[in-house]
């Protein structure tokens, strides 16, 4: 039982497991904090952008300037942005034979991994994550495809000359890896190999192996995994949520008696607490709406925005917002709003039961039914005749270097009424904001996180109790920046294993077990034996057949009869065919007892004589001698086989057989 | 012998009042529990006294599931849970627990507030009843308690119907409630794996027929009411709220706007709006086509269909109109019909199957004079017709579903003595199978024989597995273990492990024989002579000669010394363990017939 590390990143992990010769990917998670290195890429020509100087080296060699651009003391990629795959070079990845993904989040490296590896085999996901899925990896798409860059810089990653960068990019890791954004038809292709899964639904996988999606509380349809065979159980938890938001609840029962526990997907900001985020959220808009000024908040279209839209609906009219726009701006903005109503079953019980009503379970139906919300897929367009400022518009992506939101980011960025929130917490925002310095306008960082934080996470270990924890090796220490903060890991006993990119661990557990059915007709022909009070016990000889992984114990086969009629046979044909096994004997002997015994089948001249460690029974006339002690019985005679099978069988009979 | 045993409480022989038993594995399930629209009487209900009379509800039955929400599938439940008394789960899809109890309460104003019968359930007891519900999502595997688990399957009868499988141990029975094998405008075909059920619970409402394409009758349907518009009628289509009607709406709107018609469509009752949006709401239980489309266009968004008014009966001019019941056996259907039941220009389309003793039921069978209430007679010459638009499976769709799942044995319902009789015979002979078709009130037994599943130890599995050095699929290994029952958990262990678990040694029982051999030769001569003649005969095992003189085949030993009297005989002391006796018993054999010249 192995597991291979493809991801460092503990919330996108990337981990192949080996368990009972079946190979299962766990998640396929694209780290994008890669394209931060990378400048933006405007929808309308940026002067700011383009007037930027390229980089110069210490030495005066300008080599890189087409490549490099600086901004405010920072040195950015002038191209088209890249991406940190998984690593595909640990094992080889055409030997996986399904892929299992916890939520939307996680599979947004699929294409890269199905279209080029060589994979055939299927991918497990519940229907919500498929659809959302697919309408980010739309937005991806469609906000890189958009703006064609005729440049891509390559030079820079050259080992030699990305050692003379400044810091980030000197340090930026396995830059050889990064690669550009995968296009629609490949999209098309991964998310044609999923097949869809329920919660709680069992799949066997080659009969050798069960898996099972729980739901994890985080995101609509986002599950935790389950991967067990009869005797061995791993459980797979990635992505999980306590907090009541719109999603089904976690499910953690299930979770209990794990033989290993692989612990990813906690809160990436574990000091925040997300109701206090939300509520600062509110005030900072309602604060700069109010002051005349423009509200941007950078977002994935689905997630965290519906509970945003949610609270805002709940607040605008006692903020007095009620006459102010809110755009929601991205491609796939009205499929989102639009999918969000439908997955009623994968819903918090609230929502489910607004659907029994029947009413939409998502309040922005009515947001938009009154026209507060206004969802555009493009800046262009509609838009540009409807937009009204002040106004409040989310839009993605939340890296800041593509999508609409590097249109607002210029036009807004001049000026200090302007506000920009963060909520989504997968980038740094500092980072993000480092090529559109200087700016003017206010940032506020509202990281709202709803995944596990560590006293969760040992409360839920507590309860679970897994003999082992897996985690990446960032939960085992405090955060770099808060190193006194011993609260903020991974706490349990045993201590946790720890992985990172690129690894291989072996996980630690021993089947000793494995499941076994017998048919029925066998199961007539066994005679069990009471040998203690409530044990009894039945010696099995039976033909044993595996097929997928499954084996099945049957009556053994009759011996051929041997043709009749034959002549005399070779002496060799006897040979004795196969090696039937006998059964083991124990018990003892009672001496008296047997001498009576034979005496009753006519052997008249028994003399017995004791020995240190019990008897000798003679039969004079047969020169035979038969040693009988607590453990053993040794019969010497001469080549008589009926006597010698006739003592055999006068013996057995004082034995139990096993 | 472990045994199945299946009685129908309703649905047996018959079509409506759903309601089966099932006991399999000491586990009573209760399947449906649904009211009959033939019956105004006791009659109308599954006959409850049946478990009553030996307990209450709850303490026998382990769960119930209801497959849809049609109300001669779940009409009962109230009556059931709240007046006969259970507090167990009950299992059903989301969209049927959503839909469910507004056909209830619908069904309780007609019975109660409309026709005054006393006694019947209250608006609460609905409510209650629906607190005791479960929602199951499609392939969830729910574990009802240790060892029952149920599994839904879609059905595509209507919104959220769906079969279900029932599962103890190695045991299973699979209940279909009603399905349909052919995907429509709005809902997808039944899909079931194969999980070769014990016993395959089956409706059977057309069990004789073989339905010609559904383009067919649709074109039909369009040409008959277009026909009828277009001559100045009035069509009256009476159906259920939720299910054909959405079909039907779907395959006239877009037959409205293909054509420019003007003529004006109405639905009737306020339930049809609500209807339409739980199909919104629940698209993602409709239809590949509707599913995929649903962001540009909602199908269930309807243009030129407009709720009804009842003085717009009285209109003139062509219409159509939806109406409830679809059986014309009550409300508002009823009434439009008795309206322009007298004129001949007018039509009526009855889109699905009718129980006997229903108004529909009978035009449908020819009649043209019906006596109504208070006596009177109502003379029939509006146009009648019968489409067979029912979402349920035909003879070739519950064929084609036995051949899916695989049952070991099959069981009728929900369909007619006659008919069921005929298709028992075709699934016989075509299945091999038994099939049975109780009425109600009759048990069925069906012996199963289950398999029984062991824990095996890996030791002895793998030491199994390795002596087969060949990989060869067709010849089966033997394999020797011992079986440990203890506390009803079965384990497979080897021979030696049984006896270390117990605590008991094992008793060596070895063999020595004494085989006399004339041999004048030396002794290490001698056993040099057997060695070789040990070898070239016995090639497939490990033949040794060791240092100190003996011979060793497998674990036998072979030793020779000289008689004591005489110089010419060599005696071999053959010793063996009981566990190798075949081979042993062989070997003195063998030696017994003396060396071969030449050795």
């Amino acid at each position: 039982f192995f597991q291979y590390c493809l991801s460092g990143h503990p919330t996108l992990p990337c981990n192949v497991l080996k368990f009972k010769s079946t190979t299962i990917m766990l998640d396929c998670g694209l780290d994008m904090t890669s394209t931060l290195n990378f400048l933006p890429l405007p929808l309308v020509q940026s002067p700011r952008l383009s007037r930027l100087p390229g980089w110069v080296l210490k030495d005066g060699s300008t080599f890189l300037d087409k490549e490099l651009k600086e901004c405010s003391g920072h040195v950015f990629v002038d191209s088209v942005p890249e991406f940190c795959l998984p690593e595909t070079e640990l094992l080889d990845l055409s030997t996986v034979d399904v892929i299992l993904i916890s939520n939307y989040h996680c599979m947004m490296a699929l294409p890269y991994i199905t279209e080029y590896t060589g994979f055939t085999g299927t991918v497990y996901a519940t229907e919500p994550t498929v659809q959302i899925g697919r309408l980010l990896m739309e937005e991806l798409v469609n906000s890189i495809e958009r703006v064609p860059k005729a440049q891509s810089a390559s030079m820079w990653k050259n080992k030699d000359v990305q050692r003379l960068l400044p810091a980030p990019l000197k340090d930026a890791v396995e830059v050889s890896m990064w690669r550009k954004c995968y296009t629609m038809p490949e999209v098309n292709a991964a998310l044609s190999k999923i097949q869809l899964v329920g919660y709680s639904q069992k799949i066997e996988l080659f009969g050798a192996v069960q898996v099972t999606p729980l739901s994890s509380g985080y995101a609509l349809g986002s599950s935790n995994w389950i991967i067990q065979s009869h005797y061995e159980k791993v459980s797979y938890v990635s992505g999980s949520s306590l907090l009541t938001t719109h999603p089904q609840p976690m499910d953690q029962a299930a979770l209990k008696n794990s033989d290993v526990l692989i612990l990813t997907g906690l809160t990436q900001i574990p000091t925040a607490n997300p109701d206090g985020m939300v509520g600062e959220f509110c005030s900072n808009l309602a604060m700069t709406v109010r002051n005349g000024g423009n509200v941007l908040v950078p977002c994935y279209p689905s997630g965290v925005i519906y509970d945003l839209l949610e609270c805002l609906y709940q607040y605008i009219d006692s903020a007095g917002l009620s006459n102010i726009p809110f755009y929601f701006i991205s491609p796939v903005a009205n499929s989102s709003l639009e999918f969000s109503q439908i997955f009623a079953e994968w819903l918090c019980h609230n929502k489910q039961t607004k659907v029994y009503l029947p009413e939409p379970p998502f309040p922005h139906a009515e947001l938009i039914q009154t026209n507060k919300l206004k969802h555009y897929p493009s800046i262009h367009g509609d838009f540009s005749n409807d937009f009204k400022q002040p106004c409040v518009v989310f839009t993605g992506h939340p890296s800041l270097r593509f999508g609409d939101v590097v249109h607002f980011m210029e036009l807004w960025g001049k000026s200090s009424l302007n506000t920009v929130i963060f909520t989504e917490p997968d980038f740094s925002y500092l980072d993000a904001l480092a090529p559109y310095q200087p700016l003017a306008m206010k940032c506020v960082y509202c990281p709202i996180d709803t995944r596990l934080n560590f006293i969760q996470v040992s409360k839920l270990l507590k309860e679970v109790q897994p003999l082992h924890v897996v985690c990446p090796e960032q939960y085992t220490q405090p955060p770099p920046t808060q190193s006194h903060r011993t609260d903020l890991m991974v706490d349990c006993q045993p201590p946790p294993m720890s992985y990172r990119r690129a690894e291989v661990l072996t996980l630690p557990y021993k089947r000793r077990y494995e499941k076994i059915e017998i048919m029925p007709d066998l199961a007539d022909s066994l005679v069990p034996m009471e040998v203690k009070p409530g044990i009894s016990l039945a010696t099995v000889s039976a033909a044993l057949h595996t097929k997928d992984n499954k084996h099945v114990l049957q009556l053994p086969p009759k011996p051929p009869q041997p043709p009749v009629g034959k002549k005399r046979k070779r002496v060799s044909d006897d040979v004795p065919e196969c090696k039937p096994l006998k059964p083991l004997l124990s018990g003892s002997i009672p001496v008296e007892q047997f001498v009576q015994t034979l005496e009753k089948h006519g052997f008249s001249d028994v003399k017995v004589e004791d020995t240190a460690k019990g008897h000798i029974v003679l039969l004079q006339e047969a020169e035979t001698l038969i040693q009988l002690e607590e453990d053993s019985t040794h019969i010497i005679c001469d080549n008589d086989e009926p006597l010698r099978v006739k003592l055999r069988d006068l013996v057995l009979k004082f034995l139990q057989k096993f | 012998m472990p045994e199945i045993k299946v009685t129908p409480l309703g649905a047996g022989q018959d079509v409506g009042r759903s309601c089966i038993l099932v006991s399999i594995a000491g586990k009573n399930v209760m399947l449906d529990c649904g009211m009959h629209m033939g019956y105004n009487d006791d009659r109308r209900f599954p006959d409850f006294s049946y478990i009553t009379q030996n307990g209450r509800l709850t303490d026998f039955l382990d769960c119930v599931i209801i497959s849809h929400f049609h109300l001669d599938h779940c009409g009962a439940l109230p009556y059931f849970s709240e007046m006969v008394g259970y507090d167990g789960p009950i299992y059903m899809t989301h969209p049927t627990k959503a839909i469910c109890p507004i056909l209830l309460e619908d069904y309780r104003k007609i019975t109660v507030d409309k026709k005054g019968e006393i006694n019947f359930f209250t608006s609460q007891m609905i409510k209650d009843c629906m607190k005791k519900v479960v929602a199951v999502h499609l392939h969830q595997t729910v574990q009802v308690d240790e060892e029952l688990e149920i599994k839904a399957y879609y059905a595509g009868h209507v919104l959220g119907a769906a079969m279900f499988q029932i599962k103890v141990g190695c045991e299973s029975v699979v209940y279909t409630g009603d399905y349909n094998m052919t995907p429509d405008r709005h809902l997808g075909a039944a899909w079931i794996d194969k999980c070769r059920p014990d016993l395959l619970i089956t409706e059977s409402t057309y069990a004789t027929t073989i339905r010609d394409s559904k383009r067919c009758r649709e074109r039909d349907f369009l040409k008959k009411v277009h026909e009828t518009v277009e001559r100045g009628g009035k069509v009256l289509i009476p159906v259920f709220a939720l299910g054909r009607a959405q079909e039907l709406c779907i395959l006239l709107e877009t037959f409205w706007e293909r054509m420019n018609l003007k003529a004006p469509i109405y639905f009737s009752t306020g339930l049809t709006e609500k209807a339409n949006h739980y199909y919104k709401l629940f698209i993602t239980w409709t239809n590949q086509k509707i599913r995929k489309t649903f962001v540009q266009r909602n199908m269930f968004e309807f243009k030129h269909i407009k709720a009804f008014d009842r003085a717009f009966a009285d209109n003139p001019g062509p219409m159509v109109v939806f109406a409830t019941p679809g059986m014309l056996h009550a409300g508002q259907s009823l009434q439009i019909f008795k309206k322009w039941a007298g004129n001949e220009k007018n039509m009526v389309i009855m889109p699905g199957y009718c129980v006997q003793g229903t108004v529909g039921h009978k035009i449908l069978s020819g009649q043209r004079k019906l006596e109504m209430e208070g006596r009177q007679i109502l003379e029939v010459k509006m146009q009648v017709e019968y489409m067979s638009f029912s979402a349920h499976a035909d003879a070739k769709g519950i064929m084609q579903l036995i051949r899916q799942a695989e049952p070991r044995n099959v069981l009728l319902v929900h369909g007619e003595a006659k008919k069921m009789e005929f298709l028992k015979q075709k699934i016989e002979q075509e299945f091999h199978v038994s099939c049975y078709m109780p009425a109600n009130g009759e048990t069925t037994t069906i012996v199963t024989n289950p398999c029984i599943p062991v824990d095996i130890s890996l030791g002895l599995l793998k030491r199994e597995t390795a002596l087969g050095l060949l990989p060869e699929v067709k010849k089966p290994q033997l394999m020797h273990g011992t079986l440990i029952m203890k506390d009803n958990s079965f384990r497979l262990v080897s021979p030696e492990q049984a006896l270390k678990e117990l605590g008991l040694t094992e008793h060596q029982l070895r063999f020595t024989c004494r085989v006399h051999i004339q041999d004048p030769r030396k002794e290490h001569e001698t056993v040099l002579r057997v060695y070789n003649h040990l070898k070239a005969v016995l090639k497939d095992y490990s033949v040794q000669h060791l240092p100190d003189g003996s011979i060793t085949v497998e674990s036998i030993l072979i030793q020779a010394t000289a008689h004591s009297e005489d110089q010419g005989t060599k005696v071999l002391l053959v010793s063996w363990t009981y566990q190798d006796e075949e081979l042993g018993s062989y070997l003195t054999a063998l030696l017994k017939k003396g060396l071969p010249q030449g050795t």
